[in-house]
């Protein structure tokens, strides 16, 4: 119940509608490190609102979170440092971007894997249906296009 | 035999996907809520202005060496008010202290809220930036974390500690009976 | 009373589509025709009940009559009058309502045209259409009724959600409803075909004109809650990869496979159990759709309030009507066999290719969505999946299909015959190349190389769609709707894809806190911004900004964000100031107070992100064009028909 009753405060907050984008921070006046920040506060959730990036979210704990990367980068951590960090506060459940694991790594090479399925059965019935060509005489009908 | 195994396939993946769906479903209450990864791990340490004695500080290490609750709240949080009346039982009950974290708040306003309300803290730190809470994996209030005397997060409640959960989940573990998981 | 009527209208009505369904299914088996007869009376009562139904609900509303508990929930008496009823749809028990009504719609639709088909077969139709109705009233009428009443009433609502309170809602839930349920009558036609035991060429070509229509709506619809999250939320995005946006997405996917597959079926009576296979998959997919919204499965920005007791009896009827389907399906299909050929560079072989792209885009999608319930449900612990991981993900089979599209449309059915096109292909191809890169070079600085990839693609798609309607004028030629159509649509995807294209590439954007009179450059358009002052609406409160947008030392329009607090909900929300034009579109976004009267804002130049939406409204044209072409309503030549009963004689 009690679980239930903050999850729906929150989502009911955020349903309620709310604002977007405010990051009043001024960039970081290296640009590489600027990009860095615009890349990681895309890739980790706001753990409040949990459908938006940090980047994109309005409330306070955002912008908290926001500080803390841009603290970071600055003190010179790696992107990994940093999303580590943050993982071991919040779980894997705050990065958009599934980090490379064994556990992973079905979901990341799934497309690919699937892509040589796909091209494996496209050859078969290809090379099926191009024997068959020889022992079919049907008229296709050029009504249309088909 | 191989063309009737290759049609029934979709009846199959469908099977497997309605098993996961139905787990999902069970699980459902909870999706939306992290599992903390710090349970089982030490408290971070801090160091914090303590709200009600301007110019002190509560650290964790005042309470190191013996079971307490850190809850987190705010004056501007709905919930922690439902909970208020749980924490200043479980104060009576004596059988923990209770160390507040006023998160994201207005000193004053929350001092005003415990005198209104009743202060149901040992110790009660202000957090104005966030720092800690974010070390401790905060996401909404209140949440709090159960730390054994070694220091070592043993629970964490996320939202409002209800009678059960102190009774069923907390207290066994604070007696050392087993039960009572996250 | 209002509200009693409605609720007993809609028990009324699923008695009825019960009655339709019993009917439709063992009504043919029968040797009395009367049976059969009857089946439009039923679903001619279950229409009519459903509207009163709506008509009440609509009523309930625009009194605002807060003793109706749903009414309480969604409305509000400064509600204006178009968002109250519109607020029909808001939430959960309203939704399935309108998804009932547009079920109720659909069968009269397949009444009215089922001239041309065997009357046993429109029965079957109509009877497994009315299982789906039954199954959706049970599932209304036991957990999810709107009807109920308040006792003591409120004494005002809680208002709609502000982000609903918008034009679009008006548009997007219905359009996107018509095109989910429209997959239904595919399925329906399915089911009809397994249950008889035969399917044709026959099947396929009345199976076509539904499914495109239905997959017209739903294109329809995908887009308009894509523009309507662009203005409406703020953000400035137009995708999110969101967990229901993408059960919209799957079903459009397959949808978009089926029609292509059916058009082999139609042609060359190829491709029938996969045909088959995939009319279940589409609706079962918007089913699946419909639990994960409702059930808390999954976390969600757009789920309806969760209940997971609403999602065991939606998990229940999957089950009931899926594994129905698919258990027909491994009964049936093996006797569906087809000895016909192709060449390697036939329209058969393309569209092979199309349908297995397609269908990896939507199984990587499926699998994305659905890994961190699976990661969960295994003890893995959290998982998380975001566009990060989806849009490499959904390129890798979508652009080789982008690529083959502009080749696979020249080819001739059975034998190919590349060579006669090849003139064509090279050069549409090459020119497109050119273009893209001229404008990649020209217009976009020459930066990323995604875009003159993506460009290309589109740009090769929209010539090559013109090649065929411009050989057959210049021969004088017929030009049928549905060569039109096709033409059409095809185009429409590749606007689409040149929009997306430069929009993921060129976008710049600028989030900081601006003072009074200051000027923010992003890239060549100056924006200055000159305070802000207070509005008041019908049921808000706002700041408005004002914005002057120059460019090269010449305003050229004014943008007014606010910052919205509705009255009721209290929670403020942003309405961003945009300037649509072709080319790019100019977009401010209010964030907060910084003091000082100068404010956080987001500032966005986005090239070419109409073309995604007008790209999806082609397409729609297209496909609406194509769903009309005159010879789906004729009955084929006697002649194939024998030929194709025989063929598809079953083997048992």
């Amino acid at each position: 119940m009690s679980r239930g009753v903050v999850f729906a405060a929150t989502l009911s907050l955020f349903l309620a509608g709310v604002a977007w984008a405010v990051d009043t921070t001024p960039p970081i006046p290296d640009p590489a490190l600027q990009e860095r920040y615009v890349t990681l506060t895309h890739e980790l959730r706001c753990v409040q609102c949990q459908n938006e990036a940090i980047a994109d979210s309005p409330v306070e704990i955002a912008a908290q979170l926001r500080r803390e990367v841009r603290e970071s980068l600055i003190a010179g951590q790696s992107d990994d440092e940093i999303r580590e960090t943050m993982v071991s506060r919040y779980s894997e459940f705050i990065l958009f971007k599934p980090r490379w694991s064994a556990k992973t790594a079905l979901l990341w090479l799934a497309p690919a894997l699937m892509l040589l399925v796909g091209a494996f059965i496209a050859l078969r019935v290809v090379g099926r249906r191009r024997q068959l060509l020889e022992t079919d005489d049907s008229v296709v009908d050029e009504d249309g296009d088909g | 035999m191989s063309r009737l195994n290759k049609f029934i396939l979709p009846l199959g993946g469908f099977a497997l996907l309605a098993v996961l769906l139905a787990v999902g479903l069970k699980q459902a209450p909870e999706k939306g809520i992290i599992k903390s990864p710090l349970v089982g791990k030490l408290a971070p340490a801090y160091s914090l202005p303590d709200l009600m004695q301007p110019g002190a500080v509560v650290a964790s290490d005042d309470l190191k060496g013996k079971w307490h609750v850190v809850n987190v709240w705010g004056s501007w949080c709905f919930a922690c008010r439902d909970e208020h009346p749980m924490l200043l039982a479980i104060q009576q009950e004596g059988v923990v202290p209770i160390v507040g974290i006023d998160w994201n708040d207005e000193e004053a306003a929350g001092r005003e809220w415990l005198a209104k309300l009743g202060n149901p803290y040992a110790r009660v730190a202000v957090d104005r930036e966030g720092r800690t809470a974010i070390h401790y994996g905060v996401t909404a209030a209140p949440e709090s974390f159960l730390i054994n005397p070694q220091g070592v997060i043993v629970k964490k409640v996320t939202g409002v500690i209800t009678p059960k959960i102190w009774r069923d989940e907390m207290l066994p573990l604070i007696r050392g009976v087993a039960g009572g998981g996250q | 009373m209002i509200p009693e009527i409605g609720h007993f209208a809609l028990i009324l009505a699923m008695l009825l589509a019960l009655v339709q369904a019993a009917l439709g299914l063992i009504g043919p088996r029968s040797t009395q025709p009367r049976y059969v007869d009857a089946v439009p009376s039923a679903v001619a009562g279950q229409f009519v009940f459903t509207c009163i139904a709506m008509g009440c609900l609509a009523k309930s509303f625009i009194d605002y009559d807060f003793s109706v508990r749903y009414v309480a929930e969604n409305a509000n008496s400064a509600l204006p009058l178009f968002f109250r009823i519109a607020a029909m749809w808001g939430a959960h028990e309203g939704s399935l309502l309108l998804w009932i009504f547009v079920l109720s719609l659909w069968t009269v639709a397949v009444v009215l045209r089922a001239r041309t088909l065997p009357r046993s077969f429109t029965a079957r139709v109509l009877g497994v259409l009315g299982l789906l109705s039954f199954g959706f009233l049970l599932f209304t009428l036991a957990t999810s009724n709107p009807f109920l009443r308040l006792d003591p009433p409120a004494p005002d609502g809680r208002d709609l959600n502000p982000l609903l309170q918008d034009v679009a809602l008006a548009v997007h839930p219905p359009m996107l409803y018509t095109g989910y349920v429209g997959l239904s009558v595919a399925f329906a036609f399915a089911c009809a075909a397994m249950i008889e035991g035969r399917l044709d060429q026959t099947w396929a070509r009345w199976t076509r004109p539904w499914t495109t229509l239905a997959w017209s709506f739903l294109t329809a619809g995908i887009a308009l809650g894509s523009w309507w999250a662009y203005y409406e939320l703020g953000w400035g995005g137009f995708w999110f990869w969101d967990p229901v946006e993408n059960a919209s997405f799957r079903p459009w996917l397959v949808a978009t496979a089926l029609i292509h597959s059916l058009a082999v079926t139609d042609k060359r009576g190829l491709f029938k159990s996969w045909t088959l296979l995939l009319a279940i998959t589409g609706f079962s997919l918007s089913l699946l759709g419909t639990f994960l919204v409702r059930s808390g499965v999954l976390v969600s920005v757009h789920s309806f309030a969760a209940d997971p007791a609403r999602g065991i009896f939606i998990l229940a009827f999957l089950v009931v009507v899926i594994g129905g389907a698919l258990g027909l399906y491994a009964w049936r299909a093996p006797s569906l066999r087809s000895e016909a050929g192709f060449e390697m560079t036939s329209r058969e072989s393309f569209l092979l290719f199309n349908n297995i792209l397609l269908v990896i885009a939507a199984a990587v999608i499926f699998g994305g969505t659905m890994a961190p319930m699976v990661s969960d449900a295994l003890g893995q612990g959290a998982l998380s999946v975001g566009p990060q991981y989806f849009n490499p993900s959904f390129a890798l089979p979508a652009l080789p299909l982008l690529a083959l599209l502009s080749v696979g449309m020249h080819a001739g059915w059975k034998r190919g015959n590349l060579s006669r096109v090849k003139r064509e292909v090279l050069f549409t191809g090459v020119l497109a190349l050119a273009l893209a890169v001229a404008i990649w070079l020209g217009a976009y600085g020459g930066r990323k190389l995604l875009m003159p990839l993506g460009i290309a693609l589109g740009l090769w798609i929209v010539l090559s769609s013109l090649v065929d309607p411009v050989d057959r004028i210049r021969r004088k030629l017929s030009l049928p709707l549905g060569v039109v159509g096709m033409a059409v649509a095809h185009l429409g995807l590749g606007m689409t894809t040149i929009g997306i294209t430069v929009v993921q590439s060129a976008t710049l954007e600028i989030d900081r806190a601006v003072a009074p009179g200051e000027t923010v450059k992003v890239g060549e358009y100056d924006f200055r911004f000159e305070g802000t002052k207070a509005v008041e609406g019908p049921n808000y409160s706002a700041v408005q900004g004002t914005v002057v947008v120059g460019k090269g030392g010449k305003d050229i329009v004014v943008l007014r964000p606010q910052k919205r607090t509705y009255w009721v909900q209290q929670n403020p929300m942003t309405e961003a100031g945009i300037s649509a034009s072709w080319n790019r579109d100019l977009f401010v976004a209010m964030g907060e107070d910084v003091g000082r009267g100068a404010w956080s804002l987001r500032l966005q130049v986005r090239p070419l992100i109409q073309f995604i939406w007008w790209g999806a409204l082609v397409m729609t044209l297209g496909g609406v064009l194509s769903g009309l072409d005159r010879r789906y309503r004729q009955p084929k030549k006697a002649a194939r028909d024998a030929v194709d009963a025989v063929a598809a004689e079953p083997a048992a």
